[in-house]
């Protein structure tokens, strides 16, 4: 890595939040709709993401490449520091070595999800409409539901301790007292975030999910 | 007749050795006469004076560096049953045997437990870790500083170089350019000071540099582990907070 190591690894820093911190909001609550409002609540929520103006341009400049600065560099981040969990046992230490291992865990993830969702969509393969029986197809398979628990815990605590560390290395929490009570927050937001997606996911299994994609295809068939 | 049953109490060690700067580490196994209230440089003295392992063979005597014997100067810093920490204040009755002495490898091991602590006097340097007030004429008296203060920086002041929060930092590694906790303290310490804070941005602009401030990745292993009790990481957000503000006012041309 040329150039100054200080700014990138700004940079690095304020992309976790804005945009991605913000998406991961975004999509908790997208996803929850699936839950609370069953398959007709989930394409709203896509329909009302779709229609937003300069969407291509707010998915480019708000994921697309924030993402891939973050994810490159954040495993360049992961791949200078060390694990000396066995030395010290301290449970920041362990958030430090998690923190940069559900970033590699994560960036495998949201890679290989983006694959199955977006991407199939941008290739045609699926519609926008259908992204709801795509995923109950994705999580009805135990296997793919698995790994996307897996995935969700991973990218859910990288989001909530990225945002504990944020805050201290822009300098906010400053001392101890500060650091602990963002802890608490924070672990207290990742439960929250994770407990929300693992709903949404579950609710993907149901077969509403099934019926009403189906339903979809039909009328187009039909049409 | 107490003689007889001291004389039969001993302490085990086990010593990470190397022979030269590149040579490959080796351990070796000691046992020594116990003797009440000793320490681990006790105990380092102990095998000089009757360089045998364990098993009666004669050996090399195992070198280390030590100083003030005081938790002071910290010369004597080197891994003792997987904690960096001072040999002169590990007290043998206290530790848990067999006693295992490791270099801080962190460090370039010169031989034995003897490390390079060369990199943290470089940082130091890099930082600008000074008050300057030479000069062609006399500058006068500087400004007072408040009691208040001094009493607080008077606490990171107290850092001996000893590289104990190096050695415990994840960050501080080989393919890490990371300045290591210390320096960014003592340049909290320097900031503070009125006289030294005519120079604040120039200390500021060298941790926001290759290696700088950015590399601290808050494991916060290393207030855990300073045997000065320095708030390291309290200084280390303190200066997160002074160098982007820098930054900003940079950035805004102020
Ligand atoms: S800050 Fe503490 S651990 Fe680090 S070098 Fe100074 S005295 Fe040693
Ligand atoms: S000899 Fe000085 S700190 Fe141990």
């Amino acid at each position: 890595m040329k150039g100054n190591s200080y700014l990138s690894r700004k940079i690095h820093s304020l992309l976790g939040v804005i945009p991605l911190g913000l998406f991961i909001i975004e999509h908790m609550v997208t996803n929850y709709s699936a839950f609370e409002g069953g398959a007709e609540g989930f394409s709203d929520s896509i329909k009302f993401l779709n229609d937003l103006p300069l969407v291509f341009f707010l998915e480019l400049f708000g994921i697309w490449l924030p993402l891939l600065f973050h994810g490159v560099y954040g495993l360049y981040v992961a791949y200078q520091s060390n694990v000396n969990t066995g030395r010290f046992q301290y449970g920041r230490n362990w958030a430090f070595a998690l923190q940069r291992i559900t970033g590699v865990i994560t960036f495998i993830f949201v890679f290989w999800h983006l694959y199955q969702t977006r991407f199939q969509v941008m290739i045609g393969e699926v519609k926008h409409e259908e992204l709801g029986n795509l995923m109950h197809d994705i999580a009805s398979n135990g296997f793919y539901f698995v790994l996307y628990i897996i995935g969700v815990l991973a990218a859910t605590f990288h989001f909530s301790n990225g945002m504990w560390a944020f805050l201290v290395s822009w300098g906010i929490t400053i001392g101890p007292r500060a650091q602990r009570i963002s802890s608490f927050i924070w672990m207290g937001v990742f439960v929250i975030v994770a407990v929300m997606f693992l709903l949404s996911l579950g609710a993907f299994r149901g077969d509403e999910f099934k019926e009403a994609a189906s339903a979809a295809l039909q009328l187009t068939n039909l049409v | 007749m107490a003689e007889t049953t001291v004389a039969s109490k001993t302490v085990k060690l086990i010593i990470t050795r190397q022979d030269a700067p590149n040579a490959q580490s080796y351990t070796e196994e000691f046992e020594i006469p116990y003797r009440p209230n000793m320490n681990v440089i006790g105990a380092l003295m102990e095998i000089q004076r009757n360089p045998k392992k364990k098993d009666g063979q004669a050996t090399a005597p195992v070198c280390w560096e030590s100083n003030c014997l005081e938790e002071v100067c910290g010369a004597c810093s080197m891994v003792i049953n997987g904690k960096p920490r001072q040999a002169c204040s590990a007290l043998i009755d206290k530790l848990e045997q067999p006693i295992r002495l490791q270099p801080m490898s962190t460090f370039p091991v010169v031989r034995d437990l003897v490390i390079n602590r060369e990199r943290m006097f470089n940082a130091l340097k890099r930082v600008k870790a000074w008050i300057p007030i030479d000069g062609t004429y006399d500058l006068g008296p500087g400004p007072r500083m408040a009691e208040a203060k001094r009493q607080w920086a008077y606490e990171l002041s107290k850092c001996m170089t000893c590289g104990v929060c190096l050695e415990s930092c994840p960050n501080v590694n080989d393919r890490n350019s990371f300045i290591g906790p210390a320096a960014i303290s003592q340049v909290r310490l320097f900031n503070a000071h009125p006289t030294g804070e005519m120079n604040a941005a120039e200390r500021l602009e060298t941790l926001m540099e290759d290696g700088g401030i950015e590399g601290c990745g808050n494991s916060q292993n290393c207030v855990r582990s300073c045997p000065k009790g320095i708030p390291l990481t309290t200084s280390i957000a303190a200066i997160n907070k002074d160098t982007t503000k820098h930054l900003f006012k940079k950035w805004l041309g102020m």
